[in-house]
């Protein structure tokens, strides 16, 4: 009685739905059996598919022979400041939209949303001109300042909505009980935002980890994340498929797992807008 | 819902700038400083430099040059080749990218007993950097030994290699493939939102009356997911039309100008001729195209906030 339609649901879902995953993995996947190959191999007989075939040869020339572990620690720390100036900036900026009404509320809340759809490039431009004019190029600070000028406004939309969805009567009753407005921000708003707050920073944290054009134009020698660091894998002579696919996986790495971490938190921020794709 | 607004009177008597009502504006003081510094500021300085010719490291030889460089932008005809290939670009990615989130997000919408493994691997593609994508897909794409060609010579779809990206004809839509790839979660997990905000009964009322699932797609399931489809499209258009790290890494714009989109072209100039005041003019063109498409959507999104 049951079979037919396990059977039936098998063929019209559980396949479907396995050969769109195959296809949303599949270039990663291969992307680690690459690196898993040795170089030598790649170039006489391909990736190798059976586990035989496999060394862990391009991650120790990886680790051992490129600074790969100094670009990583240039992203650790961009992501992390980053992360740092927009969530301080816009924890109380989301409880000010999310509590007071005042004129330009609105005016203000959408000039945030339109900073997330300007190109990048008509920022990347003015902002090489003004950090060199300043002095600003190759420093940490540089491509922290620059990511966020995608990590704020999205900080402020992300935490509007979480600090919207906490009962507006858990603030008057701290103030009737004679709390200023910073002490309720402080003690009873912020333990309650702390899991928004940690989404969202996460967030941040993985969009500054992966962004490439800022990091490519204004780093530079001193100053080199991940991202960049991996292309330069790719040789001079020719291209060393096995060592880039393993910086890529290790680049990648960090990103992936705190996404899919994170991921279920994130719907809200994407339906307004804010999430980047 | 009720709204505290206390009486200035009564909670903060003493000078102007310590009263409440001033309170919203110093708590956004330092979010909407950081940004005029960091956003707007820079895009002014793009409006004027783009009235300049500035050559990078010719300082000496900046002049004004009032709308000199849009007017050049006219005859331009790289200028006509990008805006082209910029309306391929967005006009296959987005249909790609939706048509595949939505089969996806309705499979994923099914009851089958690995669907949460199955969503959270969907959405890997969406979650890496776009230079490792980019990398990944020349790799595949490789004309000798990447594992496209090998697998369409084994089935025999092609007799010979194709040189994908080396092909003028085929590298934007080569590209275009890879940005399929890479969006389509984005659709899938917002299309999949959209779809659990259907109610049951809605399906049942409609088997009741007979309706097949067909027509119960096309009167309950498309009706319940067109805010989510409008909302989600906008956004793709504006970020597929502005997201070139893609094409920089797979292409750098070739061969020839056969996949340089606007910004590309804009970054290109700048970055390789050091051509500031004509790469930003191509800039600021883009902008005030890609304008209608924000405007649109910052109306609809306004609307729901004033909700």
């Amino acid at each position: 009685m049951n079979k037919p339609s396990t059977l039936r649901r098998i063929l019209t879902t559980d396949l479907p739905v396995a050969l769109i995953v195959l296809f949303a993995m599949a270039p990663f996947a291969w992307m680690v059996l690459t690196s898993l190959t040795p170089s030598a191999q790649i170039a006489s007989s391909g990736v190798s598919l059976s586990p035989a075939g496999w060394s862990l040869d391009n991650y120790w020339r990886l680790l051992g022979q490129t600074s790969f572990l100094t670009n990583m620690l240039h992203s650790l720390i961009i992501a992390t400041g980053t992360m740092a100036l927009g969530l301080v900036v816009a924890v109380t900026a989301a409880y000010s939209f999310s509590r007071f009404r005042f004129p330009g509320r609105r005016l203000l809340m959408l000039q945030f949303l339109l900073i997330n759809m300007f190109p990048v490039v008509l920022l990347i431009l003015p902002l090489f001109v003004l950090m060199r004019r300043f002095g600003l190029l190759d420093t940490h600070f540089a491509l922290i300042l620059a990511n966020s000028t995608v990590a704020i406004p999205f900080a402020v939309w992300m935490l509007t909505s979480y600090v919207g969805a906490i009962p507006k009567s858990l603030d008057e009753a701290a103030m009737t009980d004679g709390c200023s407005r910073l002490t309720t921000l402080r003690r009873i708003v912020l333990p309650l935002m702390v899991p928004g707050i940690i989404s969202t920073g996460i967030y941040i944290f993985i969009t500054a980890w992966n962004e490439y054009l800022y990091a490519l134009t204004l780093g530079g020698r001193n100053v080199r994340p991940v991202t960049v660091a991996i292309q330069t894998l790719i040789g001079e002579y020719q291209i060393e498929w096995g060592l880039l696919a393993a910086g890529a996986v290790v680049g990648a790495l960090p990103a992936t797992l705190l996404f899919l971490f994170v991921q279920r938190h994130l719907i809200g921020g994407m339906t307004q807008g804010a999430v980047k794709g | 819902m009720s709204i505290v607004t206390p009486t200035r009177a009564a909670e903060s008597p003493g000078p102007f700038w310590r009263r409440a009502h001033l309170t919203p504006y110093w708590l956004l003081a330092p979010a909407v400083v950081v940004t005029a510094v960091i956003v707007f500021l820079p895009m002014a300085q793009a409006v004027i430099t783009s009235f300049y010719d500035l050559i990078l490291f010719r300082p000496n030889a900046s002049r004004f040059v009032g709308f000199g460089n849009y007017i050049k932008l006219f005859s331009d005809p790289v200028f006509w080749t990008a805006l082209w290939n910029t309306v391929i670009w967005i006009g296959l990615t987005v249909p790609l990218q939706m048509g595949l989130g939505l089969v996806t997000a309705i499979l994923l919408n099914r009851e089958f007993p690995w669907r949460s493994v199955a969503r959270a691997l969907i959405i890997i593609p969406w979650a890496l950097p776009s230079v490792v994508i980019a990398l990944m897909w020349r790799w595949i794409y490789d004309p000798n030994t990447g594992v496209l060609n090998d697998l369409l010579i084994y089935l025999s779809v092609v007799q010979g290699a194709v040189p994908w990206l080396a092909d003028p004809h085929l590298a934007l839509y080569a590209v275009i493939a890879t940005l399929t790839w890479q969006g389509f979660p984005f659709f899938a997990v917002m299309i999949l939102a959209g779809l659990q905000g259907i109610p049951k009964s809605q399906y049942e009322a409609a088997s009741l009356d007979g309706a097949s699932s067909w027509r119960q797609f096309l009167h309950i399931t498309l009706p319940g997911i067109m805010p989510v489809l409008a909302t989600a499209g906008l956004l793709r258009v504006i970020w597929v039309a502005n997201s070139m790290d893609v094409i920089f890494v797979m292409t750098g714009g070739g061969p020839g100008y056969s996949t340089h989109t606007l910004p590309l072209y804009a970054f290109i100039k700048a970055r390789q001729n050091l051509d500031f005041g004509y790469g930003t003019a191509i800039a600021v063109t883009f902008t005030i195209l890609l304008g209608s498409f924000v405007a649109v959507y910052l109306a609809r999104t306004m609307r729901e906030v004033e909700k």
